[in-house]
């Protein structure tokens, strides 16, 4: 078979997806274009004429699509449903959407799978609620062909003035989010005009008919020119043969050509394409075959890896920045661990930052920590496993993931220009082991570090070092509180309070630090290590991880709070050199930060820590507006 | 690419992702052309092999040439079969006698449901096509059932971008449908383009011929002159009647059907 020369896609059923809001006529204008090309079998409409009946309606066309009883009874559509008709010019799958809100999942599952789309709007109410969210949904869903039918022209005696209006609404709203339709085409769907057969009463219209809008659709493009995607479904040993089985998403393939398999990067040449029942045996394939390879190496491959030829690879990377609709019930928040599959990889992802709510009403953009049920936003994922994507323009099948929660599916996104993990610029220095720092750092999602609080007893160390664990800690990030109390108790428990002792106290701390900070962790120290030489040791050992940051508070105030009743017993003299009363403490001069805990309150400090850390660890490379570890090259 | 050979990727690719994702995994055969397409692609999925057992549930109905043929395609396909039946209804005098819906839930049904339970299978292939009916339109590829099989169609999970629901919670089961994607009319061209075995049934003998195959009782053959492969697909090309026409038990009422499938048929 040559494959790459037989493209030809004219013969393949072009599937066309119905949606708009509820009520608006969808599910009757399939019925009435089944009917009006004749697709309809036998007793069909003496079967309908019947239902209606019983059920006390004038004739419901869109008793076709709507088999389910509950549908019928309601008149509402509940699940999207698929069937087949042709015109003279080609085969269609025509998918019937619901256009109640409650059942934007199914108007979804029938929409992805859409190479063009009809929005139908009824002329008496115009663009609604779901008219507007189901044309924005198209557009993300890569749906770029859209026709727009006016539905319900018998209603407004065919009235050119009000077809240009409900028009105009729409045409304005389309625009904005980058649709230009091919048609709008005015339909009375009840009564079939305008939908097969040309409509009398509306002379004023010169544009075409439902059928010749479908028509004029162009067949779904060949992804055969498109770069090399092979992702990897499952590897059978049979026979001898280790075949790597997978469906060419993108791109074709062909026996001697050397493949790159991300992530990791092993490579190989394709010895054969094994085949069962093929009249002569495959040397090639194309985008959109499922097919079964050997490689000339036995390399490790396995389930989820993507295969590409090396001079156009995908993206590798542990950030992604995605534009998302969400269907779960319960919102989607920062911090929250959800599975993402894209191709055939799942990876456990943590929603790293919301950048944007999309209001799909007016498209305004709102800053927000969820995105609702139905909603729309711009969201980064980070995930500890490296991710093999694209972009969704340039390759839309390793481009879009659907995002699933415990058992079920609660979102899909598509990829925004994905960037491969960077060298973080300030974390060069190797640490001898087998992996890097800088490794460690990609799959954290974030770089190690030791934030050293120092403060008075009593300035809020250990309760700021506290909530910003707990914090840090729903954000998916690997972080711990040293305490200097535990550490009192365990590891320094030999040490007293003597200035050797307390000398050799933090240094053991920074040098624990520093361990945490090397494997990857963010670990805040609460102690109150009063004097700057102390503190110089310490940042010394912690090198390039070390945050110096002074929690401070006058020494009236702490002694105000005493939550540990620690000054009263200074005061009465039974704790020899209490810092603050009976030994001093001498402020950083040059901290990383300092926080004022007696002039605001904790979630203020807490939110200046947070900032911080975005700043300096999470995000170091950030540039405007887009995702973590996304640098300069 | 042609149509058939699109419809035949996207089949493997199911079977594939079946095989891939679930542990207990078994195919309903019902011996029909549906089913011997089914295992045609399956030994395309997985290279000549079909590496999971094949469950007939015998209604003890079944018109007898079905049966011979199934015992024959068994041995030369090599394939692992499981029969079940529910002996205790049929000791009991099940039959459409009591009425062709009951007799379908008993012992297709629940057949279908004890053999389930007892192999302890998570997932069945099933060879349904949205053209068949208008509920089957409507379903999912990969379609959850509840504890006792039923079928929830009011909240369907969403399915897109060829990610199916692969996890569910324990108790509950999959129906996973590989040619749901197919019409009848696809079936017939890809058994002609493949030269795959049928039992003789559907050939027309003195003018008439089955379309769809199911239990002798409640199953009749429509008119036709069509004695091959080729004349099949040419009457096909040209009928308005619906495929299921032949089937009784669809009919007892509007909803029929719907009960039936949310009751767990397949
Ligand atoms: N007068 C008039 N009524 C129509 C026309 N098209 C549809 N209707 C009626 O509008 C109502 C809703 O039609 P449906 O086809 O069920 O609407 P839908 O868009 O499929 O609704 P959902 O799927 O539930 O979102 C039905 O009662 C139809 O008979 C039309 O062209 N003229
Ligand atoms: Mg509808």
């Amino acid at each position: 078979m040559n494959a790459i020369v037989g493209l030809s896609q004219t013969e393949l059923r072009l599937p066309i997806v119905i949606v708009g809001h509820v009520d608006h006529g969808k599910s009757t204008l399939v019925g009435r274009l089944l009917n009006d090309t004749g697709s309809l079998p036998e007793g069909k409409v003496e079967a309908l004429r019947e239902m209606s009946r019983r059920r006390g309606m004038p004739f419901e066309w869109s008793f076709v699509m709507d088999a389910l009883q509950a549908e019928r009874d309601q008149g509402i559509t509940i699940d999207t449903t698929q069937v087949r008709f042709r015109t003279a010019v080609r085969p269609y799958v025509i998918i019937d959407a619901p256009g109640h809100k409650e059942f934007l999942k199914n108007m979804i599952t029938g929409a992805a799978s859409a190479e063009a789309a009809l929005l139908v709007i009824d002329v008496q109410e115009g663009a609604l609620e779901q008219s507007r969210r189901h044309a924005y949904l198209l557009h993300l869903l890569g749906v770029r062909q859209v026709a727009v039918v006016i539905n319900k022209m018998d209603m407004c005696d065919f009235s050119a003035e009000r077809y240009q209006a409900v028009s105009d609404g729409i045409l304005g709203y389309l625009s904005e989010i980058g649709v230009t339709p091919s048609a709008v085409v005015p339909v009375s769907a009840r009564h079939g005009n305008n939908v097969v057969e040309r409509c009398r009463h509306m002379a004023w219209y010169t544009g075409p008919t439902v059928t010749e809008a479908l028509d004029a659709f162009t067949a779904a493009k060949s992804l055969a020119h498109r770069p090399l995607r092979l992702p990897v479904q499952d590897v059978y040993k049979l026979d001898e043969r280790r075949i790597i089985a997978g469906r060419v998403e993108s791109g074709h393939l062909k026996i001697g050509d050397t493949l790159t398999f991300l992530p990791g990067g092993r490579t190989a040449t394709i010895a054969s394409l094994e085949s069962w029942n093929e009249p002569t045996p495959r040397t090639e394939a194309v985008a959109g075959q499922s097919i079964g390879i050997t490689l000339d190496q036995p390399i490790f491959v396995e389930r989820g890896h993507v295969a590409s030829l090396a001079e156009h690879r995908p993206v590798e990377t542990h950030t992604l920045r995605v534009h998302l609709f969400w269907l779960g019930h319960e919102p989607l928040t920062v911090g929250r661990r959800y599975t993402l599959k894209v191709a055939t990889a799942e990876h456990d992802v943590t929603v790293q930052a919301i950048e944007r709510v999309i209001d799909v009403e007016d498209l305004s953009n709102h800053n927000g920590d969820r995105v609702e049920r139905n909603g729309v936003g711009e969201v980064v994922l980070h995930s500890r496993s490296a991710m093999v994507v694209d972009d969704f323009v340039a390759v839309a099948r390793t481009g879009r993931a659907v995002i699933v929660d415990g058992y079920d599916v609660v979102g899909g996104c598509i990829i925004q220009q994905p960037k491969a993990d960077e060298m973080p610029a300030r974390n060069l220095i190797a640490t001898g082991h087998t992996v890097t720092a800088d490794e460690r750092a990609w799959v954290n999602g974030h770089l190690g570090g030791v934030l050293w609080f120092t403060g008075l007893s009593g300035a809020g160390k250990s309760t700021m070092a506290m909530a910003l664990e707990r914090e840090l800690f729903r954000k998916g990030i690997q972080v711990y509180a040293l305490d200097g109390d535990g550490i009192r108790q365990g590891l320094n428990a030999d040490l007293g309070f003597s200035p050797d002792d307390r000398t050799e106290n933090i240094r053991r701390v920074a040098q624990v630090g520093r361990l945490f900070a090397e494997a990857g962790v963010i670990v805040v120290t609460a102690l109150i290590s009063p004097t700057r030489a102390d503190r110089a040791v310490a940042r010394r050992i912690g090198g390039r991880h070390f945050h110096e940051i002074h929690i401070s508070a006058d020494l009236a105030v702490c002694e105000a709070r005493d939550t540990k009743g620690l000054y009263r017993k200074a005061r009465a003299g039974l704790i020899p050199e209490f810092t603050g009363v009976s030994a001093p403490y001498e402020p950083p001069l040059t901290p990383e930060l300092t926080l004022h805990t007696g002039g605001q309150t904790v979630e203020d400090c807490l939110a200046e820590l947070v900032a911080y850390v975005e700043r300096t660890l999470i995000r170091p490379a950030r540039q405007g507006g887009s995702g973590a570890n996304t640098g300069e090259p | 690419m042609d149509q058939l050979s699109a419809l035949e990727d996207q089949s493997i690719y199911i079977f594939r992702e079946a095989f891939n994702k679930i542990d207990k995994l078994a195919m309903l055969w019902s011996i029909g052309k549906d089913s011997n397409v089914m295992l045609w692609l399956a030994r395309k999925a997985f290279f000549g092999h079909v590496p999971f057992p094949v469950v007939h549930v015998d209604t003890s109905y079944k018109i007898p040439e079905m049966i011979t043929f199934r015992d024959r395609m068994a041995r030369e396909w090599g394939l692992e079969m499981v029969l079940g039946q529910n002996r205790a209804a049929l000791d009991d005098g099940m039959g459409p006698q009591r009425g062709r819906i009951t007799c379908c839930t008993a012992l297709k049904t629940d057949g279908l449901k004890a053999v389930l339970a007892e192999q302890g299978y998570t997932a069945v292939i099933a060879g349904i096509r949205r053209d068949e009916d208008g509920t089957r339109a409507k379903e999912r590829v990969f379609s959850p059932r509840g504890l006792n099989a039923e079928w929830d169609f009011r909240d369907q999970p969403p399915e897109f971008w060829d990610q199916f629901k692969t996890t569910f919670p324990p108790g509950t089961s999959l129906r996973v449908h590989p040619i749901l994607h197919w019409t009848e009319l696809d079936v017939w061209k890809y058994i002609r383009r493949e030269n795959i075995p049928v039992v003789d049934l559907y050939f027309a003998k003195n003018g008439k011929r089955y379309r769809s195959l199911g239990c002798a009782p409640c199953t009749a053959p429509t008119e036709s002159t069509a004695t091959t492969v080729d004349e099949i697909i040419t009457e096909l090309e040209r009928t308005r009647t619906s495929e299921r026409s032949g089937r009784a038990q669809d009919k007892v009422s509007e909803d029929a059907f719907e009960r039936l499938r949310a009751g767990g048929y397949m």
